[in-house]
């Protein structure tokens, strides 16, 4: 094979990284450490962005709402409502005559409805079939991962009163 | 030859961890739970110092090797 002519002009690459081809594994190992300690760095910074942000959140307010009357309400039954927000829908149960739950309608997995299910006292989302006590709407069955918001009840005279939720914070 | 690989490999190994430590954070903080984003970020920075100082080892190690040569 030819040896290469020292005064030959060399390729552009070569010129701008002129580095010695024995050395070219050193620089590649350099090179691979700092990649990896700027993505260590980038890691850093986006949990204290996360960090940052979880001093800056602040608890929303909720509003104090009537939701229902008592006589809405059968026992056994449901009841449909939105809370805080018309998109928020929720769902209020009556397992029996001075019970009243009341939960976030959204599965805690992808967001579909749940429905009730008196028989076996439980609230069943269809779609992937997750299920959570319909006492407390903590996960019973299935992908879901959080329990059900809970939404936090008062009741004045016959009129229930949404006035706030529970996200029910487990880790 | 092979403690650099080593040193290079336990790095990789730590910038993974880290990876798992910020996504369990985020999905923490985006379900909620705030509390657990000061310790993430302890750990974190551990694993920042952990890789910065394999870094400084594989430069010191390069070093030594090229002008032994």
């Amino acid at each position: 094979m030819k040896p290469p002519d020292p005064g030959a002009r060399q390729p552009l690459w070569r010129e701008e990284f002129s580095i010695d081809g024995a050395e070219e594994r050193f620089v590649s190992r350099r090179q691979f450490g700092k990649f990896l300690t700027l993505a260590s760095l980038a890691m850093f910074t986006g949990n204290l962005w996360i960090l940052v942000r979880s001093w800056l959140r602040r608890e929303p307010a909720y509003p104090l709402r009537a939701v229902a009357r008592v006589d809405d309400v059968p026992i056994g039954g449901v009841r449909l409502f939105s809370y805080p927000d018309e998109k928020d829908a929720c769902i209020l149960l009556r397992p029996d005559a001075n019970t009243f739950l009341a939960f976030s309608q959204k599965c805690t997995h992808l967001s579909c409805a749940v429905y009730y299910e008196p028989e076996k006292d439980r609230l069943e989302c269809p779609c992937h079939e997750g299920f959570f006590e319909a006492r407390t709407g903590r996960v019973l069955h299935g992908p879901p991962r959080r329990p059900l918001p809970r939404i936090l009840l008062e009741r004045r005279g016959d009129v229930l009163l949404a006035r706030g939720i529970d996200l029910q914070r487990v880790l | 030859m092979t403690v650099m690989d080593a040193a290079i490999a336990l790095d990789a190994i730590l910038l993974i961890v880290q990876m798992w430590v910020l996504t369990a954070s985020l999905e923490a903080f985006l379900a909620g739970h705030t509390g657990v984003a000061l310790p993430a970020a302890l750990v974190s920075g551990a694993l920042l110092l952990g890789c910065s100082l394999l870094y400084v080892f594989v430069l010191r190690v390069d070093r030594e090797g090229r002008e032994s040569r």
